[in-house]
C-alpha cells in the first residue's frame, strides 16, 4: 500500500497498518473477538516487513508482560484485546506505569460486565481514564471518532508513548474495528527516537536496574510526584477536541468515538431543520480536554452528554463544567447502537423542553 | 603480597555491599555462583537478569548487571520480550517456588514450550519467605508451614509440585537439572548446571531451567545447619537431584 | 444524500466481496462511504451480510437501520432484513435461489434468475458479478465504469479470459433491467 494514497481499510487494519508504520517493533496478544482482525493482519503483516516479533500469548496477563520485556528493552511495542482481556492486563498496565515503559494498548471494547456481548459499548471508559489497575497513575487515552482518526492516532500514540515514557490507550469498539472506510496512510517512521534508559545489557558501562518496587516511603513518595509532574505536564499539553456547529448553539452534545458519529449525523440533522445544536467531541479521554470544553460554556447553557455506557463520560464533563452549565446524560448501554435519526428526535425533545422552560 | 596466589576472593561481579539475606539463607550462595559464572564466561555485558517478586527481589543491589523487576510470577513473560528484542543477549530470570510454580505456571510453561532462548534459575525452598512462610506449591507432604498449621495435607493442599519432572516432556525445553546449595559438593554442582545452562543459551537451543534447593532457615525455623539436614532428609527424596534433560542441537 | 444498501446471503456466495467492490467503487469516485460486515457470533449461522452507505456527505452511521436497497442471495436473509426495508425501497432477488413470493408491497421488486444465467453463460460463480450489475443499474450508487476498472484489477492476475468473463456477467446483469 502506497503512503499519501487512499486505501479502503478495515478499521483494525488501519490501526496495525498504522503502527507498522509508526515504527512498532512488536506485537504481543491473545485473541478475543471482536479484535481477532488486528492481530491477525500484525501476524500477517510483521513476517513480511524486516525486524519484527509477533508472538500470540498464552494470556493477556502473558501479553502485557511481554509488552514490559520488550518495552524495557526500547522497542516500540504494542498490544490489543478487547474488554475481559484489558481487565485481565491492568496489572501489566501499572507495572507500566510505574516503570514508566512506554507501550500501546488497543481496547475494541465489547459489551459488559462480565463477558457480556460482542457489541459496540464504551463501558470501559472509568477503566481507561482512571488508571485502571492499582496504585496512583494516568494513561493517556486516544479515542477515534472516524477511521482516519484511527490512522493519525495510532501513529501519534507512539511518539506519545515515547515522549512521556508512558502506557497509551487507543479506544475503539466493534464497529469501528470492523467497518471499512476510506484512509490515507502515512509514511513508515525512519527515524526512530534514541532511548539511553532502555535495559539492553550493561556492555561496558554501570549496571543498571528498572524497578517499581520502592520499599522506602520518601523514595515512593519522590517517584509519585515525578509521575504527579509529568501527568500535569500531559494535562497542560495533550487534550485535543473537536467541536461542530458550537457558535451559535443553544444545547451541545457531548459524545466520542462511535457515539460522536451518530451524535454528528443527529445534530447535522437538527441544523437542517434550523434547530440550534452542536457537537463537542473528546479525542483525547485523558488528558480530558476541560479548559476546552468550559470555554463552550460561556455561551452554552445546556449540554446532553450522550455515552454507550451509563454515567462514566458525563462525570468528566461535570467536573470540567463544575456548575456552569446544566448537564444532562443521555446513555445506551449493553451494546446498543442508536440511530443518527432516534437520537436526533432525543434531541429534539430536550431542545424543545429547554426552550419551553426558558 | 609476594610468593603468595589468591585462591578465592568475591568474585568481580557480586557487588561489595551487605546483603538483607537471613545467615545460612541459600540466595547468597546462588547470587555468588551467578556472578561467577558470569564473569567465567564473560557475559556481563549482555546478560540482563529479570528477579523475581519475593526474597531475591534485591537482586540488582548485589549482582553487577542490567535487571529489570517483573510482576509476581510474570519473569518468564518479560524475558520473552526482551529475548525477542534483543536475540544476543543472555537473558534469565530468577524465581522463587510461589512465583514459578503457582501464580507464574502458565508463563513458565508456555514459554518453555515456545522454546524461548532464555534461563530461569529457580530457588526453591518450599515456603513463600518474603511473606512470611505460608505454603509454597513445593511444600512437602506433611511440613508445617503458617497456612498449614498441621502440615501439607495432600488430601486438601495436593501433592508437591516437581517442576524439572512437569517441564521435561515440552519439545521447547533442552536444559533441565536440579542441585542443591546444602554443601560444597552439591555448590559446585549447581555452579556446573547453572554454567550448562548459560552455555545452552549462548548456544540459542532453547529453554534452560536450573532448580536449586535452597535453605529458608527463618521459616522453617531451624537454625543454619538444621537446614542443611532438613534439605538432605526432606527435600532430596521428593526431589531428586540430577540433570533431567539435556539437548544439544546437531552441529551443523 | 446518502444511499444506504443491505447486501445478504449464504456465507461464500461473494456477498462480501460485492460489498467491497462497491465500497472501492465510491471511493475511486471521492464519495463518502463506509462498509459494514456482520462479525463474530452472527457469522456462525452460515448467513453473511454486509452493509455500504454512500453518499456527498459524512456518514454518521455505517449501520443501515431503513435501507434504501436490499440485494437477497437467500431466503433467510429476505426473512430478516425485508421488513427494515425503506418504503418505496428497491429489493434485488436472486430468484434462482430466493422463491419466496411473499413480500411487502410497498417496495419495488426486481427479479433475476442470476444463477441460472451464469450456468447459461458458462461460469455459474459469476452470478455475483451478474447481480452486481443488475444492483448497479437499479442504484446508480456508483458508476458502472470504475466497477469494471475493479474488476479488472481484481482478475488481471489469473488471466484476461477471466477479466472478459466477469465483465460480460456484470454486463449481463446491469443490461436486465433496462
Amino acid at each position: 500500500m502506497k503512503s499519501n494514497e487512499k486505501v479502503l481499510l478495515r478499521g483494525s487494519e488501519a490501526i496495525g497498518e498504522a503502527a507498522l508504520r509508526a515504527g512498532c517493533q512488536c506485537y504481543f496478544g491473545y485473541p478475543i473477538t471482536p479484535q481477532n482482525e488486528l492481530p491477525e493482519y500484525m501476524a500477517r503483516r510483521m513476517g513480511e516487513l524486516p525486524g519484527r516479533t509477533f508472538v500470540q500469548s498464552e494470556s493477556e496477563l502473558a501479553a502485557i508482560n511481554m509488552v514490559y520485556g520488550a518495552s524495557a528493552t526500547g522497542a516500540r511495542v504494542m498490544t490489543s484485546s478487547s474488554s475481559p482481556g484489558v481487565s485481565l492486563m491492568q496489572e501489566g498496565i501499572s507495572y507500566l506505569a510505574a516503570c514508566e515503559f512506554p507501550s500501546v494498548i488497543v481496547n475494541i471494547i465489547r459489551g459488559g460486565p462480565g463477558l457480556g456481548n460482542i457489541a459496540p459499548a464504551q463501558s470501559d471508559y472509568f477503566q481507561a481514564t482512571r488508571g485502571g489497575g492499582h496504585g496512583d497513575y494516568r494513561c493517556i487515552v486516544l479515542a477515534p471518532g472516524f477511521l482516519q482518526e484511527s490512522v493519525d492516532l495510532t501513529y501519534r500514540a507512539f511518539d506519545l508513548a515515547d515522549e512521556y515514557r508512558i502506557p497509551v490507550l487507543i479506544l475503539g469498539d466493534g464497529m469501528m474495528g470492523q467497518m471499512m472506510e476510506p484512509v490515507v496512510l502515512p509514511a513508515f517512521r525512519e527515524d526512530l527516537p534514541k532511548k539511553e534508559w532502555a535495559i539492553t545489557g550493561a556492555g561496558k558501562g554501570k549496571s543498571r536496574f528498572i524497578r517499581s518496587l520502592l520499599l522506602d516511603v520518601h523514595v515512593e513518595e519522590s517517584h509519585n510526584w515525578k509521575l504527579y509532574r509529568k501527568y500535569q505536564r500531559i494535562e497542560r499539553r495533550e487534550p485535543r477536541s473537536d467541536s461542530y456547529a458550537v457558535e451559535d448553539a443553544e444545547l451541545v452534545v457531548v459524545a466520542y468515538g462511535t457515539a460522536a458519529r451518530i451524535a454528528k449525523g443527529a445534530v447535522r440533522r437538527l441544523r437542517a431543520r434550523g434547530v440550534k445544536v452542536g457537537l463537542f467531541r473528546p479525542i483525547t479521554l485523558w488528558p480530558f480536554p476541560a479548559k476546552a470544553l468550559a470555554g463552550l460554556a460561556e455561551s452554552v447553557g445546556r449540554f446532553l452528554v450522550f455515552e454507550m455506557s451509563m454515567g462514566q463520560l458525563v462525570e468528566d464533563v461535570k467536573l470540567a463544567l463544575n456548575g456552569k452549565a446544566e448537564v444532562e446524560l443521555y446513555g445506551r448501554p449493553g451494546g446498543v447502537v442508536v440511530t443518527p435519526v432516534e437520537l436526533s428526535r432525543i434531541l429534539s425533545r430536550r431542545y424543545n423542553a429547554m426552550r419551553h422552560e426558558a | 603480597m609476594k610468593g603468595m596466589k589468591k585462591i578465592i576472593g568475591r568474585p568481580k561481579y557480586l557487588k561489595d555491599v551487605p546483603n538483607h539475606y537471613c545467615p545460612g539463607c541459600g540466595h547468597s550462595t546462588i547470587h555468588r555462583l551467578l556472578a561467577e559464572v558470569i564473569e567465567e564466561l564473560d557475559i556481563r555485558d549482555r546478560a540482563i537478569c529479570i528477579p523475581p517478586c519475593g526474597c531475591a527481589v534485591l537482586a540488582y543491589d548485589y549482582i553487577d548487571i542490567d535487571m529489570v523487576e517483573a510482576a509476581h510470577g510474570r519473569g518468564t513473560a518479560v524475558a520473552t520480550g526482551m529475548k525477542r528484542c534483543l536475540p544476543d543477549r543472555v537473558v534469565f530470570t530468577y524465581q522463587g517456588d510461589g512465583d514459578l510454580a503457582a501464580i507464574g505456571t502458565a508463563e513458565l510453561i508456555h514459554s518453555a514450550n515456545r522454546g524461548e532462548s532464555i534461563t530461569t534459575i529457580f530457588v526453591n525452598n518450599g515456603v513463600y519467605g518474603m511473606t512470611g512462610g505460608q505454603m509454597a506449591p513445593t511444600t512437602v507432604v506433611g511440613q508445617k508451614t503458617t497456612t498449614t498449621p498441621k502440615g501439607r495435607n495432600p488430601g486438601v493442599d495436593g501433592p508437591p509440585m516437581k517442576m524439572c519432572e512437569f517441564l521435561a516432556p515440552l519439545d521447547g525445553t533442552v536444559f533441565l537439572a536440579r542441585s542443591t546449595v546444602h554443601s560444597p559438593k552439591q555448590i559446585k554442582q549447581t555452579k556446573k548446571y547453572i554454567r550448562q545452562a548459560f552455555e545452552s543459551q549462548l548456544r540459542d537451543e532453547g529453554f534452560s531451567m536450573v532448580e536449586i534447593l535452597s535453605q529458608c532457615p527463618s521459616n522453617w525455623k531451624l537454625s543454619p545447619v538444621e537446614c542443611c539436614g532438613w534439605i538432605e532428609e526432606g527435600m532430596i527424596p521428593q526431589f531428586p537431584l540430577g540433570v533431567y534433560k539435556q539437548r544439544q542441537t546437531e552441529p551443523s | 444524500m446518502i444511499q444506504k444498501a443491505i447486501l445478504a446471503g449464504f456465507g461464500g456466495q461473494g456477498v462480501l466481496m460485492m460489498g467491497v467492490t462497491l465500497a472501492t467503487a465510491a471511493m475511486r469516485e471521492d464519495k463518502y462511504v463506509t462498509y459494514l460486515p456482520t462479525y463474530g457470533a452472527e457469522v456462525r449461522g452460515g448467513t453473511a451480510n454486509c452493509t455500504v452507505s454512500v453518499g456527498d456527505e459524512e456518514i454518521a452511521s455505517p449501520i443501515a437501520s431503513n435501507p434504501d436497497f436490499l440485494v437477497v442471495l437467500n431466503a433467510p436473509s429476505l426473512h430478516k432484513f425485508q421488513s427494515i426495508l425503506r418504503k418505496g425501497g428497491d429489493c434485488l432477488l436472486n430468484t434462482s435461489l430466493v422463491h419466496e413470493k411473499s413480500i411487502r408491497k410497498d417496495v419495488n421488486v426486481y427479479e433475476i434468475a442470476a444463477s441460472e444465467m451464469a450456468e447459461e453463460m458458462g461460469e455459474l460463480r459469476s452470478a455475483n458479478m451478474i447481480i452486481l450489475g443488475a444492483f448497479l443499474k437499479i442504484s446508480g450508487m456508483v458508476q458502472p465504469e470504475t466497477v469494471l476498472g475493479i474488476i479488472d484489477e481484481t482478475f488481471r492476475r489469473k488471466s484476461p479470459k477471466v477479466v472478459e468473463k466477469n465483465k460480460d456477467a456484470f454486463w449481463a446483469g446491469y443490461r436486465y433491467f433496462e
